[in-house]
């Protein structure tokens, strides 16, 4: 065997194909954001970006674990946008009931995390498929229950995780609650995901039957993975009703964000391919995005489009061939310029 | 090797297009009873029209989605698609009867285009098709929203005519649909594109090594995709008198693959049929004919609709995994060598 020659050392990641693109992109864009607006750089900025950011980062983690797995969540942008309407119509503003919903949210989101796995893997309905009719079902039956428009509000102490924090210990700024909960977030998904749980989720994906033959419960495992993806819909859904509040549109194309959010970060549809912190950083990426279009000025309208041309050329950034890697000679593997095409769905 | 051969070979692997007819003569059974008991009738000339109507736009996106399904990708821009064409298709008509040919031109074109670039980006760029169709969706949308500020252009009333007007008791949008469902279908059986996109949807690599221009496959699919929902676009101008950008708000992209799979072809590709697809689009247009006529909340209509699509796929699931089911591919008595047993 043949140790791979790296021509390039230390900067091999950063080819095309490399995993650490999806930081370099972060830092460029961030180097931007700071270039043309020095003040963004000051601590009290900056935790208000975080504060906007939290919620599709928890989102993100949460389709990460989906997506490594080789499968798609597309019910968490209504899943939240229903969470948020049923916080609103259960507490109606009362303070003591708080918790409470907080734990019938929590329950909530799992419920339908379990409905889509086992409806996933028990009756073996694609997840494409089954999450878009969990979409329908949910779209359906929140107006159903509300009769049209959303109603109650939340509570103020509902909405502090959102929008609320604390005073730092050193300098004038507030230290907001999101922080800290996207902070617990990435801290748990990065520790799971080197537990043998995280290592089978990712094996699962990458190749469904050989993990079964190794022995991997794979209905399980899956179902865990939409498990996961409705509790963190479910703590998204939460930052975004103290931070936004409660509208009818709330959480409407989420899904599609996250997505999104995930594959910027090289995480790659199909499953077997990529890490947590890349995920974070696609929806950190994501986020720093809109805020560039607004020092910027980019017309609003427009906005979708440079979104839109910036996720086809990172992807296809990560996905051109990697040249500078010389392979062990064995010929056990394929060239990958004649990869097949990614996986549809 | 005649073509019939392969004809009727394919026709006895696609099972679920019969049980997709089945369920559409349940479902029409039960709505009938369903209306009668309400003092209607389900088949009275309006009804019967106002289902077609519904189905008709559905049922031209859904048959381009098929296509490219079953070549192993995926059409999440078709919404966007069939705005713009609608917007391109009335100002360049202007409110000019002597400038319609010209507008469904433009209007064709342009989706052309956009399907060409989707097939594009999907082959050269290897981008998977869900972020390439989503991406060039996305451009579309900002492009429309920032040019288009509310609806533009006018069709000219002979052609606002077409939109409305019938053929016997059938809509023209329902004739088009119908004949588009019976290209689509000649296209799968008939021609050598149809049978590279089954190769290509059931494995690319085999079908790679059997000497079929992959790329060329997927790229004509979304091609033809794009060109089904420009056609959409040109029936809603001309229906609404006017193009509109709002029209991507419809949900066509989610809603084609979602009657596309109902319609029993495999999400992963390779197996399917437009006539499937047909089946259906017809199945959700009769739901919503009968909760329009029962008077049902509209919501509880996407609440059933989410239902049916998962326990439709999970019937086909069912039936795959069902060894019974399964096509023998080297019946006994046929093989060359005769293997030893």
């Amino acid at each position: 065997m043949t140790r791979p020659v790296r021509r390039l050392g230390a900067l091999h990641p950063l080819t095309p194909g490399g995993h650490w693109a999806a930081y370099l992109i972060l830092v460029l864009i961030f180097v931007a954001v700071f270039w043309l607006n020095p003040s963004f750089a000051e601590p009290a900025s900056l935790m208000a970006f975080v504060k906007k950011a939290a919620p599709l980062v928890v989102l993100a983690v949460g389709q990460y674990f989906v997506i490594v797995n080789g499968e798609f969540d597309l019910s968490v942008g209504s899943l939240v946008g229903a969470q948020v309407v049923i916080a609103a119509k259960m507490l109606n503003g009362e303070e003591s009931r708080t918790w409470p919903v907080l734990a019938f949210m929590i329950v909530f989101g799992l419920l339908i995390g379990l409905v889509n796995g086992l409806v996933t893997t028990v009756l073996r309905v694609p997840s494409f498929i089954t999450t878009i009719g969990m979409m329908f079902v949910l779209y359906g039956a929140i107006r159903l229950w509300t009769g049209g428009a959303p109603t109650g509000a939340l509570s103020v102490a509902f909405r502090q995780v959102g929008r609320g924090g604390f005073a730092s210990p050193v300098g004038q700024f507030q230290i907001p609650w999101a922080l800290v909960v996207v902070v617990v977030v990435a801290v748990l998904a990065v520790s799971l995901m080197r537990r043998p749980f995280g290592r089978t989720l990712v094996a699962t994906g990458d190749n469904p039957r050989a993990a079964e033959f190794s022995g991997v419960h794979h209905a399980w495992v899956t179902t865990r993975a939409f498990l996961l993806s409705g509790f963190l819909a479910t703590v998204a859904a939460v930052l975004i009703g103290g931070y936004a509040g409660v509208t009818a549109q709330v959480g409407a194309g989420l899904e599609f964000t996250a997505i999104t959010a995930v594959v910027l970060g090289g995480v790659v549809l199909g499953g077997g391919r990529g890490t947590v912190p890349a995920a974070i950083a696609g929806a950190l990426t994501l986020e720093a995005l809109f805020t560039l279009f607004n020092q910027l000025s980019v017309p609003s309208t427009l906005r979708p489009t440079v979104q839109g041309a910036i996720i086809i050329a990172a992807v296809a950034f990560a996905a051109l061939p990697r040249r500078h890697r010389s392979r062990p000679v064995s010929g056990a593997v394929a060239p990958e310029g004649r990869e097949p095409l990614p996986a549809a769905g | 090797m005649s073509t019939a051969w392969s004809v009727t070979r394919r026709r006895h692997r696609l099972g679920s297009t019969e049980v997709v007819y089945l369920a559409l003569l349940g479902l029409l059974a039960l709505s009938a009873v369903l209306v009668a008991a309400s003092g209607g009738n389900l088949f009275s000339q309006a009804n019967l029209v106002d289902m077609l109507t519904r189905s008709s736009l559905l049922g031209m996106v859904a048959v381009g989605q098929t296509f490219v399904i079953l070549s192993g990708s995926l059409d999440l821009s078709v919404g966007y698609v069939v705005a713009w064409s609608s917007l391109v298709a009335a100002t360049t008509m202007a409110g000019d009867p002597a400038r319609v040919p010209l507008g469904i031109a433009a209007a064709l074109g342009v989706a052309a285009l956009v399907g060409l670039a989707n097939g594009t980006v999907i082959t050269r760029l290897r981008v998977s098709p869900f972020i390439a169709t989503l991406g060039v969706g996305l451009i579309i949308k900002g492009y429309l929203d920032t040019q288009y500020k509310g609806p533009a252009g006018e069709v000219p009333a002979s052609f606002q005519a077409f939109g409305y007007s019938r053929i016997g008791p059938l809509p023209v949008s329902a004739i088009v649909m119908l004949a588009l469902v019976a290209a689509g279908a000649v296209v799968l059986a008939r021609t050598r594109l149809g049978h590279h996109m089954f190769a290509v949807g059931g494995s690319q690599d085999v079908a790679r090594l059997s000497g079929i221009r992959t790329h060329r496959t997927v790229i004509s699919a979304h091609v033809l995709s794009a060109l089904m929902a420009g056609v959409a676009g040109v029936l809603i101008a001309s229906r609404f008198g006017t193009g509109s950008a709002l029209v991507y708000t419809a949900g066509y992209d989610l809603n084609s693959i979602a009657a596309v799979v109902l319609g029993g072809t495999l999400l992963a590709g390779g197996r399917g049929s437009v006539i499937g697809t047909a089946g259906g689009v017809l199945i959700l247009g009769v739901i919503d004919t009968v909760f329009n006529i029962l008077q049902v909340d509209p919501f509880f209509k996407d609440v059933l609709r989410g239902v049916i699509i998962i326990v439709a796929v999970a019937v086909y699931a069912r039936r795959q995994i069902d060894p019974s089911s399964r096509r023998t591919r080297f019946p006994a008595g046929r093989t060359a060598g005769g293997e030893a047993r």
